[in-house]
């Protein structure tokens, strides 16, 4: 039974798969070391289906042989017991093949299953930031759900009924055709006009549906955005207003559900009782032409297998295309290019001894390891300084966001970036950890270019607190350890103490045992923006960046909490971005920032006798947004 | 539990015929369907093997019978006569069962956002929002399929069974013992399986949910993730959760992988067992036809796989029995504040506290507000200042009665809140809420919130007041510009501007800013609350700020710390005497003074 919101998802992507065997074929490539557990499975289907087949097919000498008068009674019996016996030993060659295949495929298609979740999920955290920005989660879930769902469905079951069907269907037809080629004739009629009705009726459903569609996702919607704005409609005593507004589209949602459902229910009914129809067709014509009651009583019964396999075919083909389709979205998600990343500038541990850096993983000491063309080791000490060199950058290629930067920071020094909403400032911070690459310009750490620094030390290197406070399911203790892996309990309390956050996660029930739940909603913002600067500073990066990191914590707790910020800060190069100036006062520079250009730069004092922007920005001529 | 069950059933209102209806059609296509076999035995005994007894045949009279064609022939035409009527039957069913539960879904999806719409803040609260929309969308659909399942199969099924184990009796009373032996095995095996099945099936339900969670969370945290380099270690998590799902699911599946097997089993035995003992009849007594043991057989497969759908659909209905419960909570909810059903008038905007305690957790304990005693006079400003957290907003939302206090009385307008009926409260009392929220549709739409009859003028006059008059002039389709969902078309300051003019269109007695001017610019705050000062000077104001140059020209200013008043004054008064306050001040000010 599929859902509502499963069919939602599919209808947003497309229904159709555009190449199916290219599809097909790299799906079956999963099953990897599952393919001989597969090939025997599909070979149990159709031991399994002839099976059956053969049992019907007993039919016939079985009947036959009770008006056999050619025997005697007691021979008779005993020949009929015969026969019963081999079908009695089809049946059960049956059930037995049918356990076996429904284990097996269900171990294999399991097992594919695992493996294309963890490869795609292995792929998503290769993926650059851009491809996160470019796709709500929505519709990232919406892989792991309904493009997984639907090829779960396939794998388990569609396969399965389909070789069973079209296996059946040979034997059948090959079986009907034997007993009697003119009965066969009416079944030809019957399956090509099944074939007609069915397609006839799924185009004007597949309608139906996506009109319905539309509309679950109009009164969902409206659903969504009244249940996020209940307080404000309690305010403004709205209530009835909006119940009279979902009133109507509630209504549009029941008639077209109501059509739709229609269509859905109706193919069920249509496909039973046309087989009926045949059924008494096929009876009458053959009564009426045949002497034999096996072959008539046998031919009845193929009909009523034909019918039902039909059905089962045409309601799998359905599953089959929505899961290929599933799986091409899969696929075009796994080609799509990885983060590049061709730096070869490694970040190693060690110490310094006469003047040469020696490497040592014992040592909590820096550098940056380069190896020439002839294999030559250089070290250069890692000290954390910034520079931006003529920078210029665009997220799409058409638009510049920035526009020739230019900026310094000496190891040690406190930059603040200033600007409304969309002046550039978070995208300066996100170059230099190279979420985003540049075009023209450069950037350099420690005088290497970050090109060719390997990205995941590079990051190493680099500290972030966000503005968005995102933590994990797990006690507060990993949150914090999340920053360093290898911190022990008390380097986490010292960081959370460094943070302030020492005194209320104490108060939590459980102390720093206590679970978090879903993005820690049990915290407020501010305690959760106290736990990540925790997490960055038992990370203990040469470079700090932070993103209004302190924006959800009121003014008095800020200034608790700053004596926390500056050790914090003490040592490292730390980039800010705040919209509280009060908070980058005390830098060694100010860079103000206006449609990705810098239009003023100086410590506080100086920015302030400049009377500029900065001074209207502290004075509050100006609001930031 | 009465007043569930009612709930949930009086969804059904306005679709009783259909959902009738439905079942009787269903009946009908049943009864039918079941009389097409026993024609067939008719025709094959009476017309092709022309025996001296068949089914049916006290139903035709004998010339019919002597005449073989005429006899197959009328006996045909019957058969397809009564195909076409169960084909009518099975369509009509179809119809009414669409209708029937589309309408009890629209009901039942009605009654959730009705209820949702009584909730007071502390019933929302218990619930979150995208909990509350999942039982409004989801659930219900998964209800609106069982309900359809039920009204269709769930009498089919049984129906089917019943009928065609009376015909099966019919033909042969002793054979059909069979059934006695086969039926009970089928269903202490499949609820054996069930039982094994259904724990094993709900962990990989929790496994899944387990996987979608992290998946979710890794989506959500992705810059976090590359910044700390945990790429491989969210790899190892996620590889594990979904291997333990791998795990469940086979281990699950396991247990279900019998079912299928078990029905075959029991079908294909009895045939075997039916063929056997009715071929010895056949064969030696006579006293049952070929025609008879076909039918015999045909019947026994319906019987036995009518039981084996009736307990797929058990298991399916008790699997939605999930959604069932998660909105019969909704409606379970007692909705905790109601107004008085009277229609006294708010006189002016007065406040006065007395005593108030205040708990989110309804327990004296834990408490949010501590012995709060406050008196505002009509017309006065004033301002709230305290820490996140110590129960600012807490302490105006019990005005409009968004919460009820614990013990204490607060009052508006000289009498308890409590008296006078909510519509007429929250219309005199107006807020500007913290976590504010425009709403898809164009900016009049959502300005007319406040005041469904506002003129233009109005309209105008309060856009002007919270000076945004002119920012919603200079887009191109002005008071008509559409705002998108959530207002994402505005920026932060110029939302809760446009909030503002919401709540001043409703010509409040009282009106409250909860951190409403955050996002503003401090020019344009002072601009604000000048021309509100001048505009509406009547109206009682309060404002939350976090800013201290918000709240300093109030009459008077209260300081808020861990839910008491610790002072209230004039900003002078509390420079001098209020610790807090003057803390709060210096952090925000000394070096604005440079």
């Amino acid at each position: 039974m599929a859902r509502q919101s499963d069919i939602a998802g599919k209808l947003k992507g497309k229904r159709r798969p555009d190449n199916p065997l290219k599809t097909m074929k790299r799906l079956f490539s999963y099953y990897g070391k599952s393919k001989a557990i597969f090939i025997i499975a599909v070979i149990i289907i159709v031991v399994y289906s002839a099976a059956t087949i053969g049992a019907s097919y007993m039919m016939k000498p079985v009947v036959n042989m009770l008006k056999d008068t050619s025997f005697v009674p007691d021979e008779r019996y005993a020949k009929y017991l015969a026969l019963l016996m081999g079908m009695a030993f089809l049946y059960f060659l049956g059930a037995l093949t049918n356990y076996i295949f429904n284990r097996l495929m269900l171990e294999c298609s399991a097992r594919v299953m695992r493996d294309i979740r963890e490869h795609m999920f292995n792929h998503m955290q290769n993926m650059p930031i851009s491809f996160f920005d470019g796709h709500t989660h929505g519709e990232l879930m919406s892989y792991y759900t309904n493009d997984i769902d639907a090829i779960r469905e396939m794998l388990h079951h569609s396969i399965t009924q389909i070789i069973i069907s079209s296996v059946s269907l040979i034997g059948i037809i090959l079986m009907m055709i034997i007993l009697s080629i003119s009965l066969f004739t009416i079944i030809v009629v019957m399956g090509l006009s099944v074939f007609f009705i069915v397609k006839l009726i799924g185009k004007k459903s597949g309608k139906n549906f996506a009109t319905q569609q539309k509309v679950v996702a109009k009164v969902n919607g409206y659903i969504e955005e009244m249940m996020e704005g209940t307080k404000v409609i309690k305010v403004f005593n709205h209530e009835e207003k909006i119940i009279e507004d979902f009133d109507k589209i509630n209504d549009d949602l029941f008639g077209v559900a109501t059509k739709a459902n229609t269509y859905a229910n109706v193919i069920g009914p249509i496909m039973n009782n046309l087989s009926h129809i045949f059924y008494a067709i096929t009876t009458t014509v053959g009564v009426l032409t045949l002497t034999q009651g096996g072959v008539l009583i046998a031919f009845l019964q193929y009909i009523r297998q034909f019918a039902d396999r039909m059905s089962q075919i045409s309601s799998q083909f359905n599953f089959i295309l929505l899961a290929l389709a599933g799986a091409e979205r899969v696929f075009a998600l796994l080609d799509m290019p990885v983060e590049n990343d061709e730096g070869d500038v490694t970040l190693v541990r060690g110490y310094e001894e006469d003047g040469k850096f020696i490497e040592s993983n014992t040592v909590d000491s820096w550098a940056w390891k380069t190896v020439d063309k002839n294999g030559e080791e250089h070290f250069t000490k890692l000290r954390g300084e910034v520079i931006f060199d003529d920078v210029t950058f665009s997220y799409d290629g058409k638009k510049t966001v920035l526009k020739n930067i230019s900026l310094f920071a000496k190891p040690g020094q406190k930059i603040a970036f200033v600007g409304s909403t969309g002046a550039g400032k978070t995208t300066i911070t996100n170059l230099i950890n190279r979420f985003y690459d540049i075009e023209k310009g450069m950037i350099t750490y420690d005088g290497i270019n970050i090109k060719r620094i390997k990205k995941s030390d590079l990051r190493r290197s680099l500290g972030m607190v966000l503005q968005d406070t995102h933590l994990f399911t797990g006690t507060v203790m990993e949150n914090i350890r999340y920053g360093n892996l290898k911190a022990t309990d008390d380097d986490c309390i010292n960081a959370a103490k460094i943070a302030n956050a020492h005194y209320f996660i104490s108060h939590l029930p459980e102390g720093y045992d206590t679970m978090l739940y879903s993005d820690g909603a049990n915290l407020s913002q501010g305690q959760r923006q106290l736990i990540s600067i925790a997490r960055a500073a038992v990370s203990d990066p040469p470079v700090l960046i932070l993103d209004e990191a302190t924006s959800s914590i009121d003014t008095r707790t800020e200034k608790h909490i700053e004596k926390g910020m500056d050790s914090l800060m003490n040592g490292r190069t730390v980039f800010v971005i705040a919209h509280r100036l009060s908070t980058v006062r005390n830098s060694n520079a100010i860079i103000v920032l206006e449609n990705g250009e810098i239009i003023e730069r100086g410590d506080h004092k100086t920015l302030l006798e400049q009377r500029g922007k900065y001074y209207n920005l502290y004075t509050g001529m100006f609001e930031l947004t | 539990m009465k007043k569930r069950k009612s709930n949930i059933i009086s969804c059904i209102n306005g679709f009783k015929i259909p959902t009738i209806l439905t079942p009787v059609f269903i009946i009908c296509e049943v009864v039918l369907e079941i009389i097409i076999p026993l024609i067939m035995a008719a025709i094959v005994d009476g017309g092709l093997y022309r025996e001296e007894n068949f089914m049916l045949k006290e139903f035709f009279p004998p010339e019919l019978i002597a005449d073989r064609d005429k006899f197959i022939l009328v006996l045909g035409c019957i058969m397809i006569l009564a195909s076409l009527f169960s084909l009518a039957f099975g369509m009509l069913a179809a119809r009414t069962a669409a209708v029937a539960s589309t309408g009890f879904a629209k009901n039942l999806r009605r009654k959730i956002f009705v209820k949702c719409q009584e909730f007071s803040f502390a019933n929302t609260d218990k619930f979150s929002t995208s909990s509350l929309i999942m039982r409004a969308t989801t659930d219900v659909n998964n209800i609106q399929n069982t309900f359809q399942q039920m009204i269709r199969m769930l009498v089919r099924s049984p129906i089917m069974l019943i009928m065609a184990a009376t015909m099966a009796i019919n033909i042969n009373s002793e054979l059909s013992i069979i059934f006695i032996v086969a039926l009970p095995i089928l269903i202490l095996g499949m609820l054996l399986l069930v039982k094994i099945g259904f724990p094993r099936f709900s962990k990989q339900l929790k496994k899944y949910d387990k996987m979608n969670s992290d998946i979710q969370e890794n989506l959500i945290a992705s810059r976090v993730v590359k910044s700390f380099v945990r790429e491989d270690y969210e790899k190892k998590k996620f590889n594990d959760s979904a291997t333990d799902l791998m795990k469940a699911q086979i281990n699950a599946g396991k247990v279900f992988t019998y079912s299928n097997p078990l029905q075959l089993g029991i079908m294909w035995t009895s045939t075997i067992v039916l063929l056997l003992l009715g071929g010895k009849q056949v064969i030696f007594t006579g006293s049952m036809n070929t025609g008879e043991l076909v039918s015999l057989l045909q019947y026994t497969t319906m019987v036995v796989s009518s039981l084996a759908m009736v307990s797929m659909l058990i298991i399916m209905i008790s699997m939605s029995k999930a959604s069932l419960s998660r909105i019969n909570e909704i409606f379970d909810e007692e909705i905790d504040i109601v107004g008085k059903n009277n229609d006294m008038k708010v006189e002016n905007g007065d406040i006065d506290f007395i005593n108030v305690n205040f708990s989110y957790t309804k327990h004296e304990n834990n408490l949010a507000l501590k012995n709060i005693n406050l008196h505002i006079n009509s017309g006065e400003t004033v301002g709230i200042i305290g820490g996140t957290g110590e129960g600012k907003s807490t302490l105006v939302q019990l005005i409009p009665r968004l919460y009820d206090c614990l013990s204490g009385e607060v009052r508006v307008g000289g009498k308890n809140v409590k008296d006078y009926s909510l519509f007429e409260l929250r219309e005199s009392v107006a807020m500007v809420l913290q976590k504010n929220m425009l709403f898809s549709g164009t900016i009049e739409d959502n300005l007319k919130w406040g005041n469904q009859s506002a003129t233009q003028e109005e309209i105008e006059e309060a856009c002007k007041i919270s000076c945004s008059y002119d920012f919603v002039n200079s887009f191109p389709d002005k008071f008509k510009t559409e705002l998108g969902q959530g207002g994402v078309n505005v920026s932060g300051g110029q939302k809760q501007r446009l909030c503002i003019a919401r709540a001043l269109l409703k010509k409040p007695k009282i009106l409250i800013f909860d951190d409403s001017t955050s996002a503003v610019d401090t020019a344009t705050d002072e601009k604000i609350r000048t021309a509100l000062r001048e505009k509406i000077s009547d109206t009682t104001k309060i404002i939350i700020a976090q800013r201290v140059t918000s709240v300093m020209d109030a009459d008077k200013i209260i300081v808020l710390d861990k839910g008491c008043i610790s002072d209230i004054g004039t900003h002078d008064e509390l420079l001098n005497r209020s610790e807090i306050y003057k803390e709060v001040y210096y952090s925000q000010m000394k070096e604005a003074d440079l």
